[in-house]
């Protein structure tokens, strides 16, 4: 051992190594700093560098709940101006807050739904759902008279309805009082707001989908890859936490249409219902049209064993 | 400072210094990284879809491999406990070597989740202090702090060890050993946590069990042990390590005990889901015997469950655990047996049916085999690469002598 020191023979790093780490090191620096290389490029269009800009400030803004009203309306406009500078077209992206003394709950009338389905098309354009995959908040199950066993209903039926000896039910969101997908979240991505909405932070979502095995009732879709809406079928009356385009790789699911209901109308399924099916209100008043169907109609609500609390009531005539 | 630098410098040059063989493994094992480098890539430009999970089968084979590998890293406690603090001079040696595996495995484990997540550049919204951490009510954010502090500790401890010898000191017990208490603690409640991200999920009723947490632990140590045994048989036969027979005796000994625990609770869990199946049986039963016609699970789970009561009972004989073939060959047999069933019989059938009672069937893709692959090779790669810097200071073949 000359010197004290171990001997080194320091031999010349196993080629294919050392290419990997640094082919790995350039791959990760070069998709971060492409959007600020853009942004800073004197080449680059003016408005392809705006677009890079506001990417940048984009990826690091802060969780939405936790943002204050200014950072809220920065990032809202940055939304409607990132809109216009990638696809041309127009869009208003509401950042409307919960009304007070509201609370939105839903009842779904099982005697009146006859499978039209006219709910789950409304839904799919109203709020921007991706064409491609055929994403679908609203499932209808088709239940054999007689039977309630939702393993033997169907919700692929492609036959003229109503089908003869079968009854029909939706299912979708429930807006838990008592989430379990909103416990579940690593990062506060998605939570209760004040109005009983349970929303997602499409901005702040990480993708872990943890909270799609959390929800006991089917309720959130995930985009396993970048959702598609042809720019003429937009729906461009957006709100931050409802249906405004989602990105590639984050959970999203019905939020009884918060940029219609915190507007005052009902949520587009109910819109579209041809039966009258279903009804949307405010718990909290006691002349709504919820209220009355809770006092006067025997309802019932879906796992209730499990402790949820859905606000999304059934009942029959 | 001088002698940080040089059991540095130590470090790199070992750690590329080799014969043939050692090159040839460590640039397979590049390739291979390589491959799965691409395949995420090709999954990074087209979304999660290229992988074979849905909305209704939201995790598959990467989250599997987590589940799995969690259990492989808390295993090393087995050899820590002995050790250190009961001095046990034969496991001494192996301890070192456990250590390695755990830090490997934690790596892999957190590359799974990585490449799991759709947005992986935003995970900095978990980071304490700069994102959101949704502590203490998710179970994931207890999972991501337990992870990275017994990444920290398994680094830490055999660090401090290699250190002190290289430097021709003795090791102060006073300094160490409640940092091992704490690890083995640690690695306990690693695993447990990680059970109940699962059987915390009542919509999942077939994770909803207060057996998870004990079974996960029961897998844990039969399959973590199995591989350090034949990782210290690999390492005996290949280095100059010396490996005591008693070492490998006892260490058998632990798994043959754990794999018995572990064909208990799949006696228990079989009877209770089919004696008088109920709707929150429907999981097991698509199982064990299918459900509706799909029945993709049902070989696997059948042929781990073979393989894991041939092992334990192959191993419950004295004689025959004693010889070394049949040892290396029931404990391959447990390792492969325990990770099937972590995922193909843990981890998937909990989405199956969904909800509302429809089987939807998963099957991994070539990307999620590729990327899997990759990492298991980082794994290999890094425990090869620490190994190699340890062992020879733990033969003392190495010695700092120069200024303090
Ligand atoms: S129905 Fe599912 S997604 Fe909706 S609030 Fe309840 S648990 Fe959450
Ligand atoms: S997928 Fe998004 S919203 Fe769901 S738990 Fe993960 S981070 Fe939260």
């Amino acid at each position: 051992m000359k010197n004290g020191l171990v001997q080194i023979l320091s031999q010349p790093m196993d080629r294919r190594t050392a290419i990997t780490v640094a082919g790995c090191a350039v791959a990760g620096a070069a998709t971060a700093a492409a959007s600020v290389a853009n942004a800073i490029n004197p080449f680059a269009s003016p408005e392809s560098r705006e677009a890079s800009r506001l990417e940048w400030q984009r990826y690091f803004q802060e969780n939405y709940r936790l943002m204050s009203e200014e950072e809220k309306t920065e990032a809202l406009l940055r939304l409607e101006r990132l809109h216009q500078l990638k696809h041309g077209g127009r869009i208003s992206v509401s950042g409307a807050e919960p009304i007070e003394k509201v609370l939105f709950g839903y009842a779904f009338n099982v005697s009146k739904c006859r499978g039209y389905l006219e709910c789950v098309s409304a839904c799919i354009r109203e709020n921007n759902q991706d064409r491609a995959s055929g994403m679908a908040y609203i499932r209808i199950h088709e239940h054999r008279n007689g039977e309630f066993d939702f393993s033997k209903a169907s919700d692929t039926f492609d036959h003229p309805v109503p089908a003869e000896g079968h009854f029909y039910l939706g299912t979708q969101c429930f807006h838990c009082q008592n989430p379990p997908c909103v416990d579940v979240c690593p990062v506060k991505a998605t939570w209760m707001e004040p109005d009983g909405i349970v929303v997602v932070d499409y901005d702040w979502c990480i993708g872990c989908r943890y909270c799609m095995a959390a929800c006991p009732y089917d309720a959130r879709r995930f985009n396993w890859q970048a959702p598609e809406v042809p720019e003429a079928d937009l729906n461009p009356n957006q709100h931050y936490l409802g249906n405004r385009m989602r990105q590639k790789g984050v959970v999203e699911k019905c939020t009884f249409c918060i940029q219609r209901s915190r507007d005052g109308r009902n949520p587009a399924c109910v819109e579209a219902c041809p039966t009258g099916a279903r009804i949307f209100g405010n718990l909290l008043d006691p002349q709504s049209e919820i209220r009355w169907v809770l006092a006067n109609k025997k309802v019932f609500r879906l796992k209730e064993d499990l402790g949820t609390d859905p606000k999304f009531w059934y009942f029959m005539d | 400072m001088t002698a940080l630098r040089s059991f540095l410098r130590y470090g790199i040059g070992e750690a590329t210094r080799g014969g043939p063989a050692y090159h040839l493994w460590m640039a397979l094992l590049t390739l291979l990284m390589c491959v799965g480098l691409f395949a995420y890539c090709v999954q990074l430009d087209q979304g999660l879809a290229v992988t074979g999970m849905r909305d209704q089968v939201s995790w598959g084979f990467y989250i599997s491999n987590f589940a799995f590998l969690v259990g492989i890293a808390a295993a090393a406690v087995i050899l820590v406990m002995p050790a250190y603090v009961l001095e046990e001079m034969d496991f001494k040696r192996a301890v070192l070597i456990g250590e390695a595996v755990a830090v490997a495995a934690v790596l892999m484990a957190i590359a799974f989740v990585v490449v799991d997540v759709g947005g992986p550049a935003r995970l900095w919204h978990v980071l304490p202090g700069l994102g959101r951490m949704n502590f203490p009510r998710s179970m994931l954010a207890w999972d991501i702090l337990v992870l990275n502090g017994y990444l920290v500790l398994n680094l830490g401890i055999p660090f401090y060890l290699l250190f002190t010898r290289f430097r021709g000191h003795t090791p102060d017990r006073r300094r160490y050993v409640p940092f091992v208490f704490l690890s083995i603690l640690w690695a306990v409640s690693l695993h447990l946590v990680t059970a109940f991200l699962f059987a915390g999920l009542p919509a999942r009723p077939y994770w909803h069990s207060a057996l998870l947490g004990p079974r996960f632990l029961a897998t844990a140590f039969t399959a973590g042990p199995a591989l350090i045994i034949l990782i210290l048989v690999a390492i005996r036969r290949h280095t100059e390590m010396p490996v005591a027979d008693r070492t490998i005796e006892k260490l058998a000994m632990i798994v043959t005990v754990a794999a018995q625990v572990c064909c208990v609770m799949s006696i228990s869990e079989i009877f209770t889901e089919t004696y008088r199946s109920t709707h929150h049986s429907h999981s097991a039963r698509y199982l064990f015997f299918g459900l509706d016609g799909h029945n993709r699970l049902v070989p696997w789970i059948w042929s781990s469950l073979a393989l894991q009561f041939a092992a334990a009972g192959v191993l419950s004989v004295h004689r025959w655990r004693q010889r070394l073939p049949v040892l290396l060959a029931a404990c391959s047999a447990l390792v492969v047996a325990i990770e099937i069933e972590k995922g193909m019989g843990t981890i998937i059938p909990g989405f199956v049916p969904e909800p509302w009672g429809k089987v939807v069937e998963y099957a991994p893709t070539w990307v999620e085999f590729a990327v899997g692959l990759g990492i298991f090779a980082m794994g290999a790669f890094v425990f090869t690469v620490l190994a190699k810097v340890a062992i020879p200071v733990e033969l003392g073949k190495v010695r700092y002598t120069g200024p303090v």
